[in-house]
């Protein structure tokens, strides 16, 4: 026997090979980058985010002002290191809640079935079929903005098509033999679903989480820039490329940082969920495409 | 090159052949260790081997194949003289396929699905042969016809998935003898067909070596496949050649302990005994220490075994054995390595008892719902009738699709039948909870009266009462499937106890253990992972997962098909020690008969979901009075070079049950005319007991 009579824990193991791989390595390290950014930047903030200076403006990136600043003559620089803790503050509180809810309706549904799960399916259909982005102003036009609105919204949309990936993951569990032994045993639906089909649709739901992580962030970044998302002057990676857009021509500064940040942060990560797919063998590439 | 020279020179002749690949921590692990083999042309040589033993890896190898991640480490391959390995890529594919032909296992998924059959056999023929597009589709139907499947012109049109297994392997043979082969490749052709197939399959592959003379490697864990198309037999064991030699002296007198203790683990239709299992399992690769590979397992073993690797030497028979003993191998009698025959079950009271079982897999559409209409056309189960005392073991046995594993289901609760009831019978003691209370679902039968009350079981598995569930337990065929691949044995172990006795803490450890023990494995594994234990090791945890709800009665789903011998032998001990012991009733389902004589008291045949004969096993297997149950004997193999199996009906698959009449009247080789289509046999007792029970005309007309 080759393997250890001591199994290392599942996630260990995937943490592991996760790291192992150059693509999780560089994704992991620019998402923990941006998390504890995102913490310290209070602290590492040169400037009042919301200092405005009529004699400041557009100034290039400098000794003082170290990005150069925008229009109002505020510091790019400060701003862009606290534009991301709005966004992150949602997102890593609606995804997990999207998980959570898409995950176990669709772990339910597969194991269930029958007429519950055909109506059911069909409703996340015509949810999935509309544009994200119109189902999204519809409830934000009607409740108005701010964190109450915003989390509960991305929490569920981005729910729904979690509920998709988690049943068919489930379905691939179901017919397994375990699954029926312990249904013959008499365990109730509850303990089916808690201790045969969660475990083994864990893997695919976390993959599925990271992916809408990185989704939710586009969104909520787009939300900001359309002027839905954070109000001013609360510094935001999608409002500072909004305001930003005037000028670029001749003050591209104010625009890039923001850009460059938000997108480093969304590659990471893209890289880390590819990496974390590979690790617990779930591959993106052969899922229905959502 | 001289015309003697070439006619001396083997076929295939590959020396000293290593093949490897490098783990993680950078080792190279050895699948195959010098391996020689000579193939010379018009022979059949057999490799056999347990799973993991490198057989399979040699055989591709014939052709310069080797599996991603695998690496020639030693050793040459010649065919025809030519290295194979030297061989440039463009060179190779004109081999494969062309000289080279190979039969993979699982035809249904080599086939691509999406093309009809004969334009796959006319692509192989457009890469390996100069044949025009008229020629190509000629020799394709020829080719069809050559592997005698019935009107080629028809089948040709025919997509994989619209032909039956058997149907499917013979166009795989048929596409391997498109590029006109030399060298023939059968990678373990008939695994997975049924016994009367695979006799059919085996047929055709004999009658093609007799009338082209091409040269075959077959490739099989199945003695009795190898005995039936093989002249010389090369035995494989933890990837090392260990006995070769010609097919009678391998399979009767060999001379080597591993093919003898193979041989004796093989259940025979002859005999209603347990085979002797081999204790222990082979090394994982690179795993062998510095001695004799076998020597852990060996019943021969000497001191010198473990420190030197023998030689592969002549030995007397006309073998060549890698060991030192080879001679003493004949002293390990047959005989003397399998166990005396069991004893049946005496115990007569009724445990569980089917009446008039009817299970159809059919949708109903709404409308018919709604009209309360039942669904249309035969029901897949039809009219099973069966009885299974306490403690005894029944077998259902049957061609896939006869709707063996259907029955099992329907009385594990997990399929509802349409039709029919199910009663179980326990102890009185436990009326409470047997009655369910609240729910009327289960009724007793003899209320008030001391004595044992039979319970009807609920159709659906959560509206039986929690006891009646713990009585009855399931052990499925695939130990991959049976087990959560994220649960350690432990928590396995646990769910049963759990739920029907409370266990926790120390007294759910101490039990687990207990049963651990109980089948064969320690304590230490405990924390084992399904992923980290053997195809075996998975099937012990299944089944003590099942006994330790401490069941009336056990469901033993094809337990041990997907095993190797060696350890189908070991599992099938470990059930009847258990029977014998905690006194467990079985309904075993099962498509392989010498399996049955080895573990049933009682047989039941089945033919698309309709019983066709039921009696004691000794006197079904002695005096089978079924056309059905006579074809399915007649069928099986035996690894014995002169055995012949008798093809007494065509290897047709039916896709479901006639409207009409005797379910086997399409097949049957003694059809009476039209009484057959017509009319259900009745049932009618072969001995004057009654216990041995038929199903046929033919027994009225007589």
């Amino acid at each position: 026997m080759t393997t250890p009579a001591r199994p290392a824990g599942h996630w260990g193991q995937v943490l592991r090979d996760l790291v192992a791989r150059p693509s999780g390595a560089v994704g992991l390290a620019l998402v923990l980058l941006h998390l504890a950014l995102a913490a310290s930047s209070p602290w590492l903030a040169t400037h009042d985010y919301k200092a405005v200076s009529p004699t400041l403006m557009l100034l290039p990136p400098g000794a003082e002002h170290w990005f150069g600043t925008d229009h109002l003559g505020r510091d790019v620089y400060t701003r862009t290191l606290l534009g991301g803790r709005e966004a992150l503050l949602v997102t890593l509180v609606a995804t997990p809640v999207a998980v959570l809810w898409g995950g176990l309706l669709g772990v339910y549904l597969g194991l269930v079935g029958g007429r519950l799960d055909d109506v059911l399916m069909r409703v996340v259909d015509a949810l999935l079929s509309l544009p994200w982005i119109l189902k999204m102003l519809l409830l934000i036009v009607t409740f108005g903005t701010g964190l109450a609105v915003l989390v509960p919204t991305l929490a569920f949309f981005y729910g729904v098509p979690v509920i998709r990936i988690a049943r068919a993951a489930a379905h691939n569990v179901v017919a397994r033999d375990f699954v029926l032994a312990a249904r013959a045993r008499g365990h109730g639906r509850l303990a089916v679903i808690r201790r045969e089909l969660l475990p083994n649709v864990l893997d695919a739901l976390m993959v599925e989480g990271a992916m809408r992580w990185s989704w939710m962030l586009l969104a909520f970044s787009s939300l900001s820039f359309l002027g839905f998302g954070v109000s001013p002057p609360t510094p935001d990676w999608g409002l500072m490329v909004a305001d930003a857009r005037s000028y670029l021509p001749i003050a591209p500064w104010a625009g890039l940082f923001p850009i460059v940040a938000l997108s480093s942060l969304i590659i990471g990560i893209n890289l880390t969920a590819d990496a974390l797919a590979k690790a617990v063998g779930v591959d993106r590439a052969q899922k229905a495409p959502i | 090159m001289t015309d003697v020279a070439s006619s001396a020179q083997p076929l295939l002749d590959i020396r000293g052949l290593s093949v490897g690949y490098t783990d993680r921590a950078g080792r190279v692990r050895e699948v195959l260790r010098d391996v020689d083999l000579c193939v010379h042309a018009g022979q059949t040589l057999g490799l056999v081997g347990e799973s993991g033993s490198g057989k399979s890896t040699l055989a591709l190898a014939a052709m310069a194949y080797l599996k991603p991640g695998l690496r020639r480490t030693a050793g040459s391959v010649r065919f025809q003289g030519q290295d194979l390995f030297e061989l440039p890529e463009a060179a190779l594919q004109r081999l494969r396929g062309g000289v080279v032909g190979l039969v993979p296992q699982n035809a249904g998924q080599a086939l691509t699905p999406t093309s009809r059959v004969g334009a796959q056999i006319e692509e192989s023929l457009r890469l390996h042969t100069a044949l025009g597009v008229d020629a190509r589709r000629a020799r394709a139907l020829e080719l069809l016809e050559q592997v005698r499947l019935p009107q080629p012109a028809l089948l040709a049109r025919r997509y994989p998935h619209e032909l039956s297994g058997g149907q499917q392997q013979r166009v795989a043979i048929a596409m391997a003898l498109a590029g006109g082969p030399r060298l023939l490749l059968l990678d373990e052709p008939t695994t997975g067909l049924d016994v009367t197939t695979q006799a059919h399959v085996l047929d055709l592959l004999r009658e093609l070596h007799r009338s082209t003379g091409t040269t075959m490697v077959y490739v099989s864990h199945d003695l009795g496949a190898i005995a039936r198309v093989c002249d010389r037999v090369s035995v494989m064991y933890a990837g090392e050649l260990v006995l070769e030699g010609p097919a009678r002296g391998v399979l009767r007198q060999p001379a080597h302990p591993y093919p003898r203790g193979l041989l004796a683990s093989i259940p025979r239709l002859s005999a209603a005994r347990l085979p002797a299992s081999l204790p222990g399992r082979p090394p994982a690769p690179g795993e062998a220490g510095a001695g004799c590979a076998f020597a852990p397992r060996c019943g021969l073993v000497q001191p010198r075994c473990a420190t030197e690797r023998p030689v592969l030497r002549d030995v007397p028979g006309a073998m060549r054995a890698r060991c030192h003993y080879a001679e003493r191998a004949h002293g390990l009698d047959a005989p003397a390595l399998s166990t005396p025959p069991r004893e049946p079950a005496g115990l007569t009271d009724a445990l569980l008892e089917l009446r008039d079982l009817g299970v159809s897999y059919a949708r109903r559409g709404w409308i018919d719902q709604l009209a309360g209409r039942p669904p249309a056309g035969p029901m897949t189960v039809d009219g099973v009738d069966l009885t299974l005392a306490r403690g005894q073991v029944l077998a259902l046995v049957g061609e896939s699709g006869s709707g063996k594993s259907t029955v099992l289901k329907a009385v594990a609760g997990l399929l509802a039948p349409a039709r029919g009831t199910m009663r179980l019978t326990a102890p009185v003691d436990v009326e409470g909870d047997l009655t369910g209370a609240s729910n009327g679902d289960a009724t007793t039968a003899r209320r008030g009266d001391a004595g044992p009350q039979a319970v009807t079981l609920a159709p659906d598995v959560t509206r039986r009462a929690r006891d009646v569930l713990r009585r009855i337990q399931l052990v499925f065929q695939n130990p991959d499937d049976s087990l959560n691949p994220r649960h350690t044995v432990a928590t396995a172990l646990a769910q049963p106890l759990q739920l029907y006795f409370g266990l926790s803490g120390v007294a759910l450890r101490e039990r687990s253990i207990e049963w651990l023990e109980r089948v064969r494995l320690g304590a230490h594994y405990l924390d084992r992972l399904p992923g980290q234990m053997s195809g075996g090791e998975k099937q012990r945890v299944a089944i003590a997962r099942a006994f330790a709800a401490e069941p009336d009665l056990v469901l033993c789903d094809e337990v041990t098909s997907a095993l190797d011998v060696s350890v189908q032998a070991a599992v099938l001990d470990l059930l009847e020690t258990l029977r014998r012991e905690r006194g467990t009733a079985y309904l075993v389902v099962s498509h392989d008969l010498a399996v049955v004589r080895a573990l049933a008291d009682r047989v039941a045949v089945l033919y698309q979901g309709r019983l066709c004969e039921v009696g004691p096993a000794a006197d079904v297997y002695a005096r089978p009075s079924h056309p059905y149950t006579e074809v399915l004997l007649g069928a099986v193999l035996e690894p014995d070079p002169d055995h012949v199996p008798r093809l007494l009906a065509q290897d047709v698959v039916e896709a479901g049950p006639p409207a009409r009449g005797c379910a086997f009247q399409r097949r049957c080789p003694k059809r009476l005319g039209p009484v057959c289509d017509e009319q259900v046999p009745p049932w009618r007792a072969v001995d004057v007991a009654g216990r041995h029970r038929v199903r046929c005309h033919l027994h009225l007309a007589v």
